[in-house]
Order: structure tokens, then C-alpha cells, then sequence
């Protein structure tokens, strides 16, 4: 087996401030890495940095396609890198607004990526909107509404099936339950676990609550002011933290 | 060069200086090298308002010669104002015939319609053009707009349809309805009518659209295919009437709906009038 995206020495910084520095780690098939850290730490460069948004100042990032075979994200043309970005892989923003189109209906959101690579059938489209809608936990008689009249539970799922809706392999996440409250938190988590493990998805999560990360991510890294301190099995993590950070981190957890 | 022969006396043959024409000129050039792609060009001040027709007629201004004969048509008519003072500038500063016979025209500048009578090989129709990027509406950042044609990226647009099904029931878009020219670049046909998109596709003449406000040219060389944008499963459809012409009887052109009286009283006419008075 050949890892799906491998990272070496990256390396970005933004004029004399260094976001993230000689960060290397690699993702396998199935996997999902969790990145933590406080903010201001690198997390949201890194995820950039590896879907393609930024250019790293060095280091590569190899990815393994399943129409390419392997291939180098920085060395791809941007026609490519654009088309991998909305074919294989998913990204799904913090603020749902970022990566929904908010003027058109959510069943145009979530057949969007479908109609970029030809898809010309509006019955069939809107069928299988209509099913992605059923899949995230949405009633399907809102398929004709736009994502203003959602609340902001509906919008992070309704970004969720948008990105879905190609079958990608490898999903980017930035804070994906960041600024919601904890019960839809929590239905999102549940939805985001069964889809990873239906859909065989491998996924990098960046966030700063450690009990997403727990019952999301199989593997953490923790970032400290650019460079990743310590990582290794989530649960090893969180219940035997090694690095001083990792341990302030674990014990400023509140108690419920 | 300038052009002691001109009625127009102080004037340059043609309003435009010759440095100006040829840039224009390469401008087309380009434009028809690369069908449907928008060129960029230095547009000048024109002696009339943005938005009523400086682009047409900067490119028409680069293309007439003395023997040219000009018809120009405003939403199909010859006799509105538009059309009248652009007809008169051109018969003035660039001393050429005038005309409002379609067939008899070599260079049609149009704002908003087709003629219905067929174009031929040597015709060439100049359309005015007031957002010359299809995308605009979708996609407001110019940036990212160069890019999704550059790449060929048009999703975006098919959402657009899309969303007009999902809404409407059908493609509720009339005029200025997108197309695909050549197999390669989304174009805007301007606010033509969609009845008259298909008059588009293969035609025998040279069609060269200019943007004035924007300053961009396009164009699209004789025979080549222009195909209007649309689902498997809700095809490319044109306008139809119930009525017919009050005055020509035609069944086949495009009709205006025009209010008579105060009562509400109404009735269609074609919208092109050398087409209507040819036939009654």
C-alpha cells in the first residue's frame, strides 16, 4: 500500500513570519490526520499548503491519484491542480459560506461539481442532489432552497454533500464544526464519521478542539508556533502527551 | 494618414486616426484567430454615450472602406434614433452608401437583433455589445473570470441554467442567452433575442462583436459552430408567437408586442422592419 499524500520539509512563511516550518508526515489510504494547535500555530497554512491554495516556500507534497498515478500538488499545472481539486478531493471550509455559491438553490451547489466535469442531465443531477441532500441528514423538500434560508447545522452539511458529490478521495477540513453549537456539533461529527468510514475517504482535519479530534482523527499532529511538536495514534496523544505544549494543551481541557 | 478627399474636412477618413484603426484591426484579427475570445483593445471616446453602441462602432469605424454600403439596426428597426445618427455618422465622416436593405448591406452594425434575412458570404454584421463577459453575472472577479476561460471551466455557468430550471420550471433566460463557440469559449451573443442564437451558429458572414465600456472584441468567422448552452433533458428552444404580423402576416419572424391605444389595445409587429416592409 502507497500512502495517499506524502509531505516533505514544507515550509511557508508569510515575509519575515514563519507560518509553518519543515513539516513532513504521511497520510494513508482510509487515514484521518488531525492537526491541533492553537491559533495562529500554522494549521490553516499547512491545510492550504497541501490542497494546492498556497504555494510552500519549500518542501513538496507528493499525492498518489487515481487517474494519475503519483504526482507532485506544487509541479501540476494549475488546469490540473484545479481539476484534482474538484474531482478527488473535497474541501470543506470553517464559515459554510466560503464554499457554498449562497445565491443558488442548494441542489445547484451540490450538482456543481458534477456539471464541471460534463454532466448535462438536469433529472439526473437534480437526483442525485436530491440524494445527497437524503445522505446529510436533510429533509429533500428543501433541494430548491438557497443556503441563505439554512440554518448554519444545514449549511456546513450542505457543503459537505457539494464536496462529496464527485466521490473524492482525499477531503481537506478546516474546522469543520468550528463556530456551531454542541448538539449540531455533534450530529456533524456523527455524519462526518459514517460517511469517512462508508466511503473509504481519507482526510486531513485541522482544529482546535481536542474532543473533535478525538472522535474523528486516528492520527494527530500538534503544532506549536509553526513546527509540529509531537505526533502520533490520537488516543496515545491525548491520554500521554510527551511534549510540555501537548500536556497544557490535554490538561486546559475543561471538565464537563 | 489623413484623407484630403473627406467631406468631413478636418476630420480623419472614418472619425479614427489610421494608429487607432490598425490597432482595432489587429484587435480583430486576433479575435477571429481565436473564436469567441475576448481581445482587449484601447477603445477610444466616441462622439456618443457608453452604452450606445461606441464599441460597434469603433470596430465599424476600423473596417469601412469607400465602397462599403452600411445598414444599421437598433432592436431590429432602421428608422430609430440610434440607428438613424449612427447611420448619418458614417455617411458623413466615412462617405460611404447607406442603406436599409439587409441583402444590399456589406457591413450590418445591429444592437439587439439578427436580421431575419439570411446573411451571406462577404456580410459583415457588427454587434454592440454592453457586457461582453458571460460570466460576469456569475463571477464577478475579472482575475478569476480570464481563468475559468483560459481553463475551460464553465460549471459555473451550467449551475446558471440549472438554477433557472430549479426556479422556473424551464430555461427562463430570453436574450443574451450564452453559447459555445467553437467547442471552446463560452461567448456572449449580447442581448440578441435567443430566437435568434441559432441564426449565429454556422452563418456564412463575419461576425465581430465590440465592447466599448469594457473595450473587448470578439468574434466569430463564417461557418463556425455556435451552440447554445442547455441539458440533455431540457433542450435549446426559441421563442414562438400564437400571432401573427398585423402588418406582414409573417409567422416566422420575431414579433414585438406593441400597445396601441389606452384601452390596452396591443398588437405584434415584426421587429425587423426591412424584413416587414419587404413582405407586405
Amino acid at each position: 500500500m502507497k500512502p495517499i499524500l506524502s509531505v516533505r520539509g514544507l515550509t511557508k512563511s508569510f515575509g519575515r513570519r514563519v507560518a509553518c516550518r519543515d513539516v513532513a508526515f504521511e497520510l494513508w489510504p482510509g487515514e484521518v490526520l488531525g492537526i491541533v494547535g492553537e491559533s495562529g500555530s500554522g494549521k490553516t497554512t499547512l491545510l492550504n499548503c497541501l490542497a494546492g491554495r498556497l504555494t510552500p516556500d519549500a518542501g513538496s507534497v507528493d499525492y498518489d491519484s487515481a487517474a494519475y498515478g503519483p504526482i507532485d500538488v506544487h509541479g501540476l499545472s494549475e488546469a490540473r491542480r484545479r481539476f484534482l481539486s474538484r474531482t478527488e478531493w473535497g474541501f470543506v471550509n470553517q464559515d459554510a459560506r466560503d464554499g457554498l455559491r449562497m445565491g443558488v438553490s442548494a441542489g445547484a451547489n451540490i450538482g456543481e461539481r458534477l456539471m464541471a466535469v460534463g454532466a448535462r442531465h438536469y433529472g439526473e443531477i437534480r437526483h442525485t442532489a436530491s440524494e445527497w441532500l437524503g445522505r446529510v441528514e436533510i429533509e429533500q423538500d428543501r433541494l430548491d432552497d438557497r443556503p441563505t434560508t439554512y440554518s448554519g447545522g444545514m449549511r456546513q452539511r450542505l457543503q459537505i454533500a457539494r464536496n462529496l458529490v464527485s466521490n473524492p478521495r482525499l477531503v481537506f477540513m478546516d474546522e469543520p464544526t468550528g463556530g456551531l453549537d454542541v448538539s449540531v456539533q455533534a450530529r456533524i461529527l456523527d455524519l462526518l464519521r459514517s460517511l469517512v468510514q462508508t466511503l473509504h475517504l481519507s482526510a486531513v482535519l485541522v482544529t482546535h478542539d481536542l474532543g473533535v479530534a478525538r472522535l474523528l482523527t486516528h492520527r494527530l499532529m500538534v503544532m506549536q508556533g509553526g513546527r509540529v511538536v509531537e505526533d502520533g495514534l490520537t488516543d496515545q496523544v491525548l491520554d500521554d502527551p510527551q511534549h510540555a505544549y501537548t500536556q497544557m494543551l490535554v490538561a486546559s481541557i475543561l471538565p464537563v | 494618414m489623413p484623407d484630403s478627399n473627406s467631406q468631413a474636412g478636418a476630420y480623419n477618413y472614418a472619425y479614427l486616426d489610421e494608429q487607432t484603426k490598425r490597432m482595432i484591426r489587429r484587435a480583430i484579427l486576433k479575435a477571429v484567430a481565436v473564436p469567441g475570445y475576448q481581445v482587449p483593445f484601447g477603445g477610444r471616446e466616441m462622439p456618443l454615450p457608453y452604452g450606445w453602441g461606441t464599441g460597434g462602432i469603433q470596430v465599424t469605424a476600423a473596417i469601412i472602406g469607400r465602397d462599403d454600403t452600411l445598414k444599421v439596426i437598433d432592436q431590429g428597426a432602421d428608422d430609430t434614433t440610434n440607428a438613424v445618427s449612427i447611420r448619418h455618422f458614417f455617411a458623413k465622416v466615412a462617405d460611404v452608401a447607406t442603406t436599409t436593405s439587409t441583402e444590399q448591406a456589406t457591413i450590418i452594425q445591429t444592437r439587439h437583433r439578427v436580421p431575419e434575412t439570411p446573411l451571406r458570404e462577404g456580410q459583415i454584421i457588427v454587434f454592440q455589445v454592453p457586457i461582453p463577459e458571460p460570466l460576469r453575472m456569475l463571477e464577478p472577479r475579472e482575475t478569476e473570470t480570464r481563468t475559468l476561460h483560459a481553463l475551460a471551466e464553465y460549471g459555473v455557468m451550467q449551475v446558471s441554467l440549472y438554477e433557472s430550471i430549479a426556479r422556473h420550471g424551464r430555461i427562463a433566460k430570453t436574450y443574451n442567452y450564452p453559447v459555445m463557440v467553437n467547442g471552446r469559449y463560452i461567448m456572449s451573443p449580447s442581448p440578441i433575442p435567443k430566437f435568434d442564437n441559432p441564426k449565429l451558429d454556422r452563418s456564412p458572414a463575419l461576425q465581430l462583436y465590440g465592447a466599448g465600456r469594457e473595450k473587448r472584441i470578439y468574434a466569430v468567422p463564417p461557418y463556425t459552430p455556435v451552440k447554445s448552452l442547455d441539458f440533455d433533458d431540457h433542450p435549446f428552444e426559441v421563442e414562438r408567437w400564437d400571432e401573427c404580423c398585423a402588418l406582414c402576416g409573417s409567422r416566422e419572424s420575431f414579433l414585438d408586442e406593441v400597445i396601441v391605444d389606452d384601452a390596452g389595445q396591443r398588437m405584434f409587429v415584426c421587429s425587423d422592419t426591412d424584413w416587414c416592409e419587404r413582405r407586405r
